[in-house]
């Protein structure tokens, strides 16, 4: 059988100001029916271009696109943008990664689905209503009948991405686009919406080419992969068969560089990511981060009750009508040296926890001793002085450095402010500082634009590190990064810790990162605390369910393991807005082992 | 203090930036241009700018009269040489108060929010609900007919829409990443808005500015055609202009050149704004 999509010596080159440029060069690959080829590469690997390209998207004035695209037998490159017009949406259809922003606001659901019934299809009004009912129950959206007149502000991200598939789907495509289409959602929801586009493809037999970078998705859903580095595609195979046995360097160094879950097994200590060299696929290992940890002192961070609440809402009288109940009776300990892990989905608190132990949000009850100072109670002087023992390091590389200074001066500034040193001195810190997170000095002049996302994490590293802070709060600041430079950038923390004994809060939503970097995790659900214990206990023994469903629901890189361990569920996360008159509940505990606390009630 | 150990910008790269643009030094050129006019004016072999004549009403240019003369028999080219300083002031000085007293308030309810940001907005609100010509003509009657006070009256009615602009921008960079990390290495309020959050919004503000440099020369006109901003005889191309409209068809050249000259300088400030603005923006190459 004819391939539905074939795709033959893709070039793709974009005008510069120094000439024409290739960023996609002599791909070609096959997508059949019902079949689901991925395209994985970092950033920068031209994997997106190249489903551009696909569609026609690219500014034809600004681009270059050469080659054979034939859907169907039909040359996609050779026809006018009118026919392509109608190509799109219809014979193809596309989901992108951002559900929040790709519904219109103003108009409800179910109009926005039926309306692409009534173009594509022709339909009439209200056998449009009725084929929206039929897509929204297929794509397992629960209370169809009511939620088909809501608008998509009312809709979690989750439920927006189904709205986006039913839509995708109102045209029955023969080919579906998925452009990093969970890359946004948490991973317990990324998991039902995996398995969604699985069932569909099943169903309707279309050809899905999936665009991604994380491998683990990409054993979950692909029965064929591209791999492509650096606008070439470096090697093409089946799923099973690029995992088993990749021949590409560039592969082997890829499938080495992702965390795995369940790779810390019997493992005692944070262990260092091996290095791998992206050019040879080489690996070495690297040691683990052996007793940073102080025996027996007393904690440096200490947390007892913490609860922060935001107001919303107004009533007549402007009192608030309720409050998001972002942290609630929140304890723990973190020792020198130490790292804790924060995990959970967007919304558990997680991220409000760090800020508010470090007083950038205000939190509302609960005693925080920082490093000998009693957070909540300090005078303004105090407070600034508390600022050089706990520091931040945040998730955005790209938003989190004032464009307007330079590298030396991002550096430098916290130094001076602190009275540490100055002039002449303070150059020879950032110097010292820029060379301790593995950058050279001499880019102490240079914009933070001119620098990757990894360098930039650096450059923030090396800002806070002037401080000689005693604990980081690191607030998903490993999350955006590449796989290989997510590794690095890891291994620099845990670098740090071993020879400075830093203790690091460390927020994030990868249990395979957290896996690999922490002594003790502790696992948060609706602003509270639902299970907290060493790394091994977490992930060998979870009691509590949310931490077993979470830790199921992370894909893994290995194909073979597919589909095997989640049971097909639609969830929302819940809200933790509460009425004002709310009183949270009394949770018990029980110690399931040493150390290791689960919420039992 | 502290500032001194921290590299200062290079305004030797702002400037290598500026000087390589065209457009910014087009822009610059046509407003040096200017301002060298009115800075000369006294020197320049000129005619007197009030010298009447009954024997040259409206004459178009010639020899003598090289941009024509007015309806009182006054020389064009003197006159608007003269108009110069009173235009390129009021244009100039106006958008500055309203830069200096606009942005730090719109900074600050931004910034600060809750009570603060009530009381500003609130307070802008009802200053916008007025139209701007008739809150400078009311401050100018307030304060009394002079073109300082015309200056005064057209900046703090121009102020409104910079409290706005600033407020907003304000508003969308506070949540930079970047500002919350300058509270966590415990930096101060000051700190934080002056090198974080202003050198931020600077780009829309300097659109603004330009733009709003030419409204305030055209309200200069109609404050002085009301005798409530440049004492008549003293000529401004406001003033000019709005005597001008009553001979357009007698007399276009009337009209002509305070025309071309307010356009131009609204050219060459929105060009050297433009340029300014890329120049300072370490991202633009």
């Amino acid at each position: 059988m004819a391939p539905v999509l074939s795709v033959r010596n893709l070039t793709t080159a974009f005008k510069t100001d120094d000439g024409w440029k290739s960023v996609v060069r002599d791909v070609s690959f096959d997508v059949n029916a019902g079949e689901t080829v991925a395209i994985v590469g970092e950033s920068g690997s031209g994997k997106s271009v190249t489903s551009l390209s696909i569609l026609g998207l690219l500014d034809p004035k600004r681009s270059r696109v050469t080659g054979d695209i034939d859907l169907d037998g039909r040359n996609l490159l050779t026809l006018s943008e009118t026919d392509m017009r109608k190509i799109r949406g219809n014979d193809i259809a596309m989901i992108f990664q951002e559900p929040m922003t790709s519904l219109n606001p103003v108009f409800t659901v179910g109009r926005q689905i039926g309306e692409v019934l009534i173009r594509h299809e022709g339909m009439s009004r209200a056998a449009a209503r009725q084929e929206t009912l039929r897509l929204m129950e297929r794509v397992r959206i629960p209370n169809a009948q009511t939620r088909i007149d809501e608008y998509p502000h009312q809709f979690s991200g989750g439920m927006r991405q189904r709205v986006m598939i039913a839509m995708a789907l109102a045209s029955r495509p023969k080919l579906l686009i998925a452009d990093e289409p969970t890359t946004a959602l948490d991973v317990t929801i990324q998991g039902q919406i995996l398995d969604l586009i699985k069932e569909l493809q099943a169903e309707q037999g279309m050809a899905v080419l999936f665009i991604t970078h994380d491998m683990g998705v990409v054993a979950e859903i692909a029965d064929r992969t591209v791999v492509m580095f650096r606008g070439d595609c470096v090697e093409t195979g089946a799923t099973s068969q690029i995992f088993a046995a990749p021949r590409h360097p560039y592969t082997r160094a890829l499938l080495a560089a992702v965390p795995r879950l369940g790779s810390m097994t019997g493992q005692d200590w944070p262990l260092r990511f091996p290095k791998v060299d992206m050019e040879t696929g080489a690996v070495t290992p690297q040691p683990a981060v052996v007793g940073s940890v102080a025996q027996g002192g007393s904690p440096v961070l200490s947390v007892k009750g913490l609860v922060t609440r935001f107001d919303v809402g107004s009533d007549l009288l402007g009192r608030p009508t309720g409050a998001v109940h972002a942290v609630e009776n929140v304890s723990f300990d973190l020792f020198h040296g130490e790292t804790l892990s924060l995990v959970g989905e967007s919304g558990c608190g997680k991220s409000t926890t760090g800020r508010s132990v470090l007083r950038l949000v205000e939190p509302r009850e609960g005693d925080i001793t920082l490093d000998g100072y009693d957070v909540r109670h300090l005078a303004p002087a105090d407070l600034q002085r508390m600022r050089r023992s706990g520091q931040m390091i945040f998730q955005d590389p790209f938003s989190s450095l004032n464009p307007r200074m330079t590298v030396g001066q991002t550096v430098a500034e916290p130094i001076v402010k602190h009275g540490l040193a100055r002039g002449g001195a303070a150059r020879a810190r950032v110097a010292e500082l820029l060379d301790q997170v593995g950058l050279p000095a001499a880019m102490m002049d240079r914009y933070p634009h001119e620098f990757s996302g990894g360098q930039r994490q650096r450059i923030a590293i090396a800002r806070v590190l002037g401080l000689n802070p005693k604990v980081i709060v690191a607030d998903e600041s490993v999350s955006a990064l590449d796989v290989s430079i997510k590794a690095q950038v890891c291994n620099l923390l845990m670098d740090l810790q071993e020879r400075l004994k830093i203790a690091y809060l460390f927020i994030s939503h990868d249990m395979a990162v957290v896996e690999r970097v922490s002594h003790r995790i502790a696992v948060m659900y609706l602003g509270e605390i639902v299970e907290i214990g060493p790394r091994e206990a977490i992930f060998g023994n979870p009691q509590h369910p949310y931490t077993q469903k979470l830790i199921a629901a992370v894909p893994v890189p290995d194909p073979a393991r597919r589909g095997l361990r989640r049971a097909a569920s639609v969830d929302e996360l819940k809200s933790p807005v509460r009425p004002r008159d709310y009183v949270p509940a009394v949770r018990e505990w029980a110690e399931v082992g040493p150390g290791h606390r689960v919420m039992v009630a | 203090m502290t500032e001194a150990t921290v590299p200062p910008r290079s305004r030797s790269r702002v400037w290598r930036k500026l000087r390589r643009s065209p457009a910014a030094l087009a822009g610059l050129l046509i407003v040096g241009f200017f301002v060298a006019l009115a800075v000369l004016a006294p020197v320049l072999p000129i005619a007197d700018p009030l010298a009447t004549s009954w024997t040259a009403i409206r004459k178009p240019p010639s020899d003598i009269y090289l941009l024509g003369s007015d309806d009182i028999g006054r020389d064009v080219l003197s006159r608007m040489i003269w108009g110069a300083q009173a235009s390129l002031m009021a244009g100039v000085i106006s958008v500055a108060i309203a830069l200096f007293t606009g942005v730090p308030l719109g900074l600050v309810a931004g910034y600060f929010g809750g009570w603060v940001d009530i009381i500003i907005s609130r307070f802008t609100d009802a200053l916008l609900a007025m139209p701007f010509l008739i809150m400078a003509i009311a401050l100018a009657a307030f304060l009394g007919p002079s073109l300082t006070n015309a200056m005064i009256a057209i900046g703090l009615s121009a102020m409104p829409v910079f409290i706005r602009l600033t407020r907003g921008q304000v508003l969308a960079v506070k949540t930079e990443d970047y500002v919350e990390g300058a509270r966590s290495v415990g930096l101060g309020h000051i700190d934080i808005m002056s090198r974080y959050i202003l050198p931020n919004i600077v780009p829309p503000l300097i659109v603004q500015a330009t733009l709003t440099v030419a409204t305030a020369i055209i309200a200069e006109a109609s404050l002085s055609f009301l005798g409530l901003g440049q004492q008549a005889p003293a000529p401004s191309w406001g003033s000019m202009l709005n005597v001008a409209k009553n001979f357009l068809t007698q007399a276009p050249w009337m009209a002509i050149w305070p025309g071309a000259a307010i356009f131009l300088v609204v050219i060459g400030f929105n060009l050297l704004g433009d340029g300014l603005r890329d120049a300072l923006d370490p991202r633009e190459h």
